[in-house]
């Protein structure tokens, strides 16, 4: 059991990769939601159609094979290396920015029509029927996913290990190479500590969606 | 680095061959993830609160931890644990490794399913006297899977593309092609870019699909309500 406990600040040495990259890549994500998400509901055709094209490649291709040929592939197009850093945090934020736009989007559709409308018989532009009545409403309703991919995001953070940045999956890997007999430990120590950095992200993701279904006029 | 076609006609064959493989572990993963999904519903249901906190716990356990470390466990891990460990096969790994993790996503929707049967119908069948596996074949499953399809189908795709992910314990699907051909010929640019094209060529138009089941499934659903209106039934 002893093994166990001194594995903790060997891991622990990755954590603040680890936490940065979400952080970074969470706010990097719900910036890319916001933009994806409007920009799909754009009037403008040239604006609608880029959006919906960068979505479905995100979508499309797998998050695993983005981080592989934004590693490997771009700095030979660019002329200039990324940092491992940016490059997970950049990956992660557009591939969850992608899906999560859906979520912007449909909450801002499921907004009734009436609203639009009472807004609109109040002589208000375009831009305060947004700001004022639509988003206030629809902010609730996405903040419960949001929640959710926040929890996926962590998961994700996981995999900036394989671009070889020095985070618990990759501290842990290479603690394992040097003592191959401590394998159970490290991998068991591993998944706790994902559990454990996850129960704050749960415990808000349930505050999130009773918060949001309270007081909530339905049709 | 600029794009050279003949490069992609040397190296599409490779990529190509390991999309099968692929394809195949998709298959096996979502076929292990569709049962051991149903396990856990079942095991949820069993009406002893300690037993289902202890089946909550290892759901939530499995759902907030990285699929990556669990890939990494199964594989190095495992065989090192006394009496019960075993060498297992990369294949294994990954069938077991992505197939328990999203299991515990299915068995949510299995659950959404089963609770959108309305109760009225379990009383009725109760009221016929049918008996409990009558219940469950006759009434409750028929009504339960229609609706939940099209969210499984969303999880083949979703696995499809969380299948590279495998590379870590060295199956052979289309991204480790890539990467074998790129450590070997000094090329990324073309065998990265054809794997991310395949994977949209094939999630993009299964996403379509889905979609219009979707549609297709909420149309019958309400031409269903409206022919029973029509005849002066209420539906809940």
């Amino acid at each position: 059991m002893s093994n166990y406990i001194d594995i903790i600040p060997i891991l622990l040495e990755g954590l603040d990769i680890t936490i940065t990259v979400l952080i970074g890549s969470a706010i990097f994500g719900y910036l890319i939601a916001f933009l994806a998400g409007f920009g799909r509901l754009s009037k403008n055709f040239i604006i609608r159609n880029f959006t919906t094209v960068y979505i479905e490649i995100f979508r499309g291709t797998s998050l695993v094979v983005q981080l592989f040929w934004f590693f490997y592939v771009l700095p030979g197009l660019l002329g200039f290396e990324l940092s491992a850093y940016l490059i997970g945090v950049i990956v992660i934020g557009m591939n969850y920015g992608a899906y999560m736009s859906e979520v912007v989007r449909g909450s801002v559709l499921a907004v009734s029509s009436g609203q639009t409308e009472a807004a609109t018989a109040l002589n208000m532009s375009r831009f305060q029927r947004m700001r004022f009545v639509i988003l206030p409403q629809a902010i609730r309703m996405m903040l419960p996913e949001f929640g959710n991919y926040l929890i996926q995001m962590l998961k994700a953070t996981s995999l900036v290990s394989i671009i070889s940045l020095s985070d618990i999956t990759y501290v842990g890997l290479l603690y394992r190479d040097a003592n191959i007999s401590e394998g159970v430990a490290v991998f068991t120590m591993l998944l706790v500590m994902y559990f454990i950095i996850a129960l704050p992200l749960i415990g808000l993701t349930r505050w999130l969606e009773r918060w949001a279904s309270k007081g909530v006029a339905t049709e | 680095m600029t794009w050279d076609w003949s490069t992609v006609v040397d190296v599409f064959p490779h990529i190509f061959e390991a999309m099968w493989t692929t394809l195949g572990l998709t298959i096996v993963c979502f076929t292990v993830a569709l049962i051991v999904g149903g396990i856990w519903t079942f095991l949820k249901r069993v009406k002893f609160k300690p037993f289902n906190w202890l089946i909550s716990f290892i759901i939530e356990f499995i759902r907030s931890t990285p699929p990556l470390v669990q890939l990494y466990f199964l594989f190095f891990a495992w065989p090192l644990i006394p009496y019960v460990g075993v060498t297992l096969e990369p294949f294994t790994v990954a069938v077991f490794g992505l197939g328990i993790h999203f299991s515990t996503y299915i068995s949510e929707i299995y659950r959404s399913g089963i609770e959108g049967v309305p109760k009225g119908q379990i009383e009725a069948a109760t009221a016929l006297n049918y008996t409990t596996f009558q219940k469950w074949t006759k009434v409750i499953l028929p009504q339960a899977i229609p609706p939940v399809i099209p969210m499984l189908g969303n999880y083949l795709i979703i696995m499809f593309k969380e299948i590279p992910l495998t590379i870590v314990v060295g199956v052979a699907g289309m991204l480790t092609a890539a990467e074998v051909y790129g450590v070997n010929n000094f090329e990324y640019l073309e065998p990265y870019t054809l794997v991310a094209f395949f994977f949209l060529a094939m999630s993009y138009p299964s996403a379509l699909f889905v979609q219009w089941l979707e549609r297709k499934l909420n149309k019958r659903h309400e031409s269903d309500n409206k022919k029973s209106t029509k005849k002066g039934v209420t539906t809940s």
